[in-house]
This record gives structure tokens, sequence and C-alpha cells, in this order.
């Protein structure tokens, strides 16, 4: 070891980060960063200086979108292609990308320096088209934005040069210098209200911890991410689990297509968010809390590990926290390595310890043995935001706003076809139209509620509320025109769930795939009428079928559009004139045998019905 | 662990150890419940979801799922049954699966699933993938084409044998079965006595030279079809009698 310098650099990184074996994501972000991929010896001498097989090493590299084996340029330039940057623009993005660079989606330039991929939703679908370049982000791209970005780039390979001018609030502050825009439209009275720093920590550790966890109950407070599992009670679960030390674990891998309110919190709000995990450690007899970051998020760090020194130093963080002694507690942020998944909390918590981000089998439940085996409360960045607004104003207010079963605000990323994209909090129990006047969308042919994973509901549905008793959701609303193709929204959403599937069970891994090419199947054109059914069939299967929440839900896209928009697919399925199976790709089925024979065959056909 | 617990399956009223998951206690009391990624002496992973049973209403993986008191299993309805046969039908579309000249015909639980679930062909389009063989290894041969992601062999190399020969890299789709060296099998310190050998259910890990030893039509799933003779096995209550046996987990959920 040290003789090469991959072993070198490995050594020193691993070094740094104690040789722990649940460090592997920092050693493995840290030797992609230094040499631009985690090869074949770097995973040997990783697996040597932790002790486990080089396998477990390179099966971890290889899950994460963000790591590497096989080296990548020294700037890497990945788009963000959602549905949302697909109807901005993303193809002439693209375009203009792979024209400027002289490559393609998934290629490195032969001089080594640029790496252009496709990567899921960034969170900037208020600005879109988007792309990350290492770690810079840049917003409301066109194919003139990427031909001078590259040509900037060529001139000086420093991505943070890209950023000429920076966004709102703190998105200039010298630790950011982001270009990205808050566009927070709407500041409620809870999440977005005036804070009075260190209020909520010191009003809680005056009380005792099974108080604060009640007046949480009395507020109602259910999670923000999307599931609304009472947030009390996932407190007293691990509060009165047997088993220490404990964890809580702030949950910023904000990944759902559409979403990007968390990342607007952290950005403005992140003494908020702090406070709310360390109020929850507080109660649930915690000493250490983690913020996993989403590696899309990694412009935020120096931001964040600033706010938490501040903290330090103010005495909202470290030992005898506001006066009350014996509570001590830090917050260490983890970053992930893009996957969709790892939002899952139990993924979540996997990938804290440096394994594959797949979700774990459960019971045991987190509460119970979640990280490194011990108790762990997992919430939403947003959820937290609430507890120290909680503490701060009471209960009571809390239920001032939204409704008896669902009580407070509710952030949402709106996105899409409307006027006003961007963050705005908002009584829970607020209706779909509402929501449409609010951004200005007037002639929205269907909503996407909820993300990929969410639904889709049409004009007939606009009286419905975002709640927990109807329409219960992370937040993420994207707001379709009537010129939009609702099998290409369906297709763009399934990409993303063949993408991101971790793989562990059948129905999500082969299922989504299966989907995918059967909606491929039906925009080409070659549908025939019993598709629908068996899209319905196996969507159910999938659904009812798969092992965790991304399973469970990655045919929500299907199944919510056949049910409300049953027209738009029955227009496109027929019966073959000629009797022929429409299914069959005759063309696509000898091309091999073509190729290699050097002619048509006489049975291609030119023309297709 | 003497403290047991009473629960229904499919209406029949059967008891179980506290803590102890609804595929042992049902295989137990002679109730077979269809599988792949688990075997005995595993710790189950509930992955490839065949062994999905409604608990209460609710769809859970049997493999990994406790007995409490009182639940109410579904096993064997038509539901479950047209569940588990589109999650076979996937498996065998995913990989390149050919019973007709696979070496392991008649020993495949894939190929026996299949068989008990009236499956003739599946009705979706094949995925051929590209799959790579490895035959470095002197003694037995790794035909990525066949693996179906159980991890039975991770599982096995990893818990039973101490080794960790197997792993998984990427995901998704793209999730391929590794071993623990650059690049081949041959490099790694699998042994032919290894447990991990013995614990694929298809055709993906098979020992050399033992190809055609039984002719095909008697070996074991055509003399005795895959979920049969659980109930008399159940009397006898020996398990662990697969090679190798293995520490006795024996399916408790972790």
């Amino acid at each position: 070891m040290g003789e090469n310098p991959v072993g070198r650099v490995v050594e020193e990184i691993a070094r740094e980060h104690g040789r722990e074996r649940w460090r592997l994501m920092d050693i493995a972000r840290g030797v992609q960063q230094r040499l631009g991929c985690v090869n074949s010896r770097a995973v040997d001498a990783i697996a040597s200086w932790l002790g486990v097989s080089r396998v477990e090493v390179e099966g971890f590299v290889t899950f994460y979108s963000f790591l590497s084996t096989e080296p990548k340029g020294r700037v890497v330039i990945r788009l963000c292609d959602d549905v949302i940057d697909r109807m901005a623009g993303y193809e002439e993005v693209r375009r203009g990308f792979e024209t400027a660079l002289g490559i393609s989606l998934g290629q490195t330039t032969p001089d080594g320096v640029f790496t252009l991929e496709r990567t899921a939703c960034l969170g900037m679908c208020d600005q879109g088209p988007a792309a990350l370049v290492n770690d810079v982000v840049v917003t409301n791209l066109s194919s003139d934005k990427a031909r001078s970005i590259v040509r900037a780039l060529r001139e000086n390979p420093r991505p943070e040069r890209l950023v000429q001018r920076f966004g709102s609030g703190n998105n200039a502050h010298p630790l950011v210098r982001s270009m990205v825009e808050n566009n927070l439209r709407k500041a409620g009275p809870i999440v977005f209200s005036e804070q009075a720093r260190g209020e909520a920590i010191r009003k809680a550790v005056a009380i005792r911890p099974a108080e604060v966890i009640r007046a949480v109950k009395t507020a109602r407070l259910r999670g923000r991410g999307g599931a609304g599992f009472p947030t009390g009670m996932k407190w007293e679960f691990a509060r009165g689990a047997e088993g220490s030390p404990k964890y809580v674990i702030c949950n910023a891998d904000e990944g759902e297509p559409g979403t990007f309110k968390d990342r607007v919190l952290l950005t403005e709000m992140p003494d908020r968010v702090f406070a709310g995990l360390t109020i929850a450690g507080y109660a649930v007899g915690a000493s250490e809390g983690i913020l996993y970051l989403r590696a899309e998020y990694a412009y935020l760090r120096r931001f964040l590990e600033h706010i938490l020194d501040r903290r330090r130093a103010d005495g909202l963080l470290g030992k005898d926290i506001c006066g009350r002694a014996g509570f001590n507690f830090d917050i260490r942020i983890q970053m992930g390595a893009g996957a969709y998944v790892c939002g899952e909390e139990t993924a979540l918590i996997n990938s804290c310890e440096g394994r594959r981000g797949e979700p774990r089998t459960r019971p045991p439940f987190p509460a119970q043995r979640g990280y490194l085996d011990c108790p762990t409360v997992v919430n939403n960045v947003e959820t937290l935001a609430c507890v120290t607004r909680i503490l701060e104003a009471g209960p009571a207010t809390f239920c001032e706003h939204g409704t008896p079963q669902s009580s407070g605000t509710k952030l949402l990323s709106i996105s899409g076809d409307c006027g006003l994209p961007g963050v705005y909090e908002v009584g829970m129990g607020i209706s779909v139209r509402g929501v449409l006047e609010m951004c200005g969308a007037d002639e929205a042919m269907a909503v996407q509620v909820g993300g990929a994973s969410g639904r889709m509901v049409g004009p007939a549905s606009y009286n419905r509320t975002i709640d927990f008793d109807d329409l219960s959701t992370g937040g993420a609303i994207m707001v379709f025109g009537p010129d939009r193709s609702i099998p290409e929204i369906v297709s763009a959403f399934m990409d993303f769930f063949v993408d991101e599937s971790c793989g562990v069970c059948t129905p999500c891994r082969v299922g989504t795939r299966l989907l995918k090419e059967r909606i491929d199947r039906i925009r080409a054109g070659r549908g025939e009428p019993g598709d629908i059914e068996e899209l319905v069939q196996l969507g159910e299967t999938i659904k009812q079928t798969s092992r965790c929440g991304l399973g469970q839900s990655a045919a929500n896209p299907v199944l919510f559009t056949i049910k409300g928009f049953r027209h738009v697919y029955d227009e496109m399925v027929s019966h073959d004139p000629h009797g022929y199976q429409r299914s069959f790709d005759l063309n696509e089925s000898v091309r091999e045998a073509e190729r290699i024979a050097g002619r048509r065959s006489i049975h291609h056909r030119e023309v297709r019905t | 662990m003497s403290e047991t617990v009473s629960f229904t399956i499919d209406g029949k009223r059967l008891t179980a150890r506290a803590g102890q998951t609804i595929l042992a206690a049902a295989e137990a009391s002679g109730v077979y419940i269809p599988r792949l990624c688990h075997k005995d002496g595993l710790n189950p992973v509930g992955g490839c979801r065949v062994c999905t049973v409604r608990v209460n209403g609710r769809p859970a993986s049997a493999c990994t799922q406790p007995v409490s008191a009182g639940i109410v299993v579904d096993n064997d309805t038509d539901e479950l049954r047209s569940w588990r046969r589109q999650i076979v039908e996937m498996l065998f579309v995913e990989g390149n699966h050919f019973c007709m000249f696979c070496e392991k015909s008649g020993n495949c639980e894939l190929q026996a699933l299949a068989y008990r679930l009236g499956i003739t062909a599946p009705r979706y389009p094949y995925l051929w993938p590209k799959r790579d063989v490895d035959a470095s290894h002197p003694d037995i041969i790794l035909d990525r084409n066949r693996c179906i992601l159980c991890g039975r062999c991770e599982r096995t190399s990893r818990d039973l044998d101490g080794k960790s020969v197997f792993g998984f890299i990427e995901r998704g789709i793209h999730k391929t079965l590794a071993v623990n060296a650059e690049a081949r099998l041959g490099d790694t310190g699998l042994d032919l006595t290894d447990q991990a050998v013995n614990a694929c259910p298809v055709g993906a890990i098979l020992k050399k030279r033992t190809a055609y030893r039984t002719p095909v039509g008697q070996r074991q799933f055509d003399r005795e079809p895959i979920g049969t003779g659980v109930e008399t096995r159940a009397s006898l209550t020996v398990r662990g009698g697969e090679p190798g046996g293995g520490k006795p987990v024996q399916g408790e959920a972790r």
C-alpha cells in the first residue's frame, strides 16, 4: 500500500476517516473527487484499509450514480432529465452540449476533460432546464447557453466561474455563491415565519423530553415527506426503545421529481431545521444527529457546515446545550451520492452506514433498530422546521392553520405550465384549484400531485384538497397544460423509476422495465386494446408485491393516468387492419439478422399502417 | 422460545414459536409457501417476492414477516397465485433461461415453480440481456444468464462460509452478480466444498463435470414436484437437511 499514487490517495482518505467501515460513503466520495473515479485499484485499496471484501466496495460504488469505477472527465456535466426539464427544453440543451463537446450523452471527451451525463431531478424544476457542472448548479439553460458554458469551461475549467450573477437570499452568501433562485412565492406563518434563533431549543430543554413529545403530539404534526406518519409517535417509539446510543437523522435526500422545497428551506432557514433536529435529539435521548444531504445539493454543504459551526459557538450544539446539564448533542452532515431510493428511511440509514442504498427488511423498524443497529428517528427537513415552530409558538398556534386532521402548513414545490413556479407555504387543505389560481395556471389539463410517485388528477378533481385525508403529498405539484402528452409524461416517470429501482425485489426491478416497454410501445403506435388491461394488471402486481415504497408507488404514473385519462390511451391503441400483431415489430426483430447478412429481408415492411 | 402463538393460514389454525416467520411456521406445520430467494439457514431478505401472502389483508413477504398472535394469513388464493405467476414470469424474461438445454433442468427451483404455477410461456416480452459466463474456476461455472439475483449465494458465502465470494454490483435492472475478484471466479477463494456452491436455486452456479450424472426424468423435481411432501416432512421436524445445513437461524426474522 502506498507504493502507487492511487494507494497513497486512498490511504490518506481512509486514515482521515479513521478507517471506519461505516465511513465508506465519505471515503468513496473523497476518492472519486481526487481521482475522478474509484477504479479497480482504488476499490482494492479501500477494501484492504477497511477490512471488507472488494466486492462489497465495488457493489457500493456502482450503486450510486455520482460514483464510478470508470474514469470521468475533470468536468462532469450532468443534465437534469425529468419531465419538467424535458418540457422546458432538455432535448435542445442536450444537443447543444453534445455539439459543443463533440460527444454524446454518457461519453467523455478524448482529452479527458469533459463527461456528459443525464441525471435524475436536480430539484430545480422552477428554473429548468438545469444541470450540474461538478458541484455547480446552472439553471435556465438553452442550447446557446450550453455552447457558451462549454466555451467558458474550455478557457477555464473551474465551474464556479460560470456563476456570473448570484441568486436570491443566501444563494448569494459567500459560502454558497450560486445562481439558484429561491422563488419563494409565499412565505407562510409556520415554516417561513420570522425566526427567533435559539428560542425553540431553550423552551424545549426547559421541559422534560416527554413533554416535548406531548407538544408535538398536541400539534398533531405528521411527517411532511409524504407518508404522513405522526411525528410524536415516531419519537415516542424511539425514546422507549431499548438500546443506546440513539440517533436522529434529517432526511434531506429530496429526490422526488418536482420537489425542491427542502432546498429553499435549507438555503434560507437552516437554523430552524437544525433546531428541529436538536429538539428531536433531546426528545428521543440522542446525542448525535445526521443531516443526510443529497449529492445534488453539495453546493450548500459549506454554508450548512458554517451554520453548524455558528450554532456550536452559540451553545446551540455541543455540551450542556442552552444550560441543560447533560444534554449533549451535535450534528454531522452525511453526503449522499445520487440515489433516489435513499429517501426511503431504511435505505437512507444503509447509505449513512456506507452500504448500498437498499431498503431494509421491516420489522425491525428504525425506531427499534436503525443506524448502526441503534434506535433511530428519521424526519423530513420540513417536519423538523415545523417542530421548531411548534416549540417556539406553541401547538395551538400551529393548529390554527390547516384542517383538524391535517394541522399546520405545507410547503408546495410548484413547477410546469404555470406563471409563477416556485415554493409556496400554504395551509393544509388547500384545493387543487386554489393551488392553480395561486401559481397562475389557467389552463391546466392535468396536475401531478406528489411527483413521479404521486398521482395525476384532471379538472374533474380540482376540488380535491391537499392534506392527509385526500391528496397526501410531499408537496410536488407539476402542472401540465393542454398541449402536453400524458403517455410522454408517464414514459418520463417510468424512465425515472427504472433508473432508480435498487434492484432487490423482482416486481420493481423487472416490472418497472416492463411497464416502460409497454407504454413506449403504445406511444410508438403499436399498442393493442388488450395492452391497457395488461398495464393495469402488471401495475397492480408491482404495487401490491414490491418490497418498499418506491416499488409500491412506481406503477402510479400508469395506474392513475389510466384511471383518470383512459380516453387518451383508448385513442392510441387499435387492432391492426391486416390482422398483424401490432406489438410485434418485424423490422426490429430481423434487424440483427439483416446486419449480419448485409441486406434487407424480403419481409421488411417499409411502411407501417 | 417456548412461547407459542396461534394464527390462521387459509382458514387452517396453526401455532408458531414467537418470532418465527410466517414461512417457517407454515412449513413446520406442513403448509408450503412458494419462495425462491429464501432458503433455510439464511437470513431472509424478501427479495424475490414469490412468498408474498396477505397478512390481515395486507401484502407481506412470508419469509421476513414474523408471526404475531391471531393474524389471518392468505396463502393459496387465486390472487396470490396470479401475483406469483407474474413474478416468476418476470424472472424468466429478465434473464436468458433455456430449460431444454440447461443442465439444471429438473433440479431448478425456478423451473419447478413455473410448472407448479402453470406457466407455459411468459406473457411479457423477453429482455434478452447480454450477460457473461465465467468458466475460469477449475471446478465451478458461473452462468449469469440464468441468475435471478436472489442473493442466496451471496448470503451463504458471507454468513455460512465466512468468505464473501459473491456480491452485487450496479442497481435496478442492471444489477449483476459479481465475484470478489477483479473479474474472474477463478481468482476468488471459492472451493467446491463451500456451501455457496449449492445455494443457487437455478443453473447460475454449477459444478463442472457433474452435469448429467442423474438423467433428466429422474431428478429432484421430476420425482417430487416442488412444494409437495412438505406435509410429510413437517412431521419429521427435520430441517437444515440441505447440503451443509448451516447454523441454526432457521428463518427467524432478523
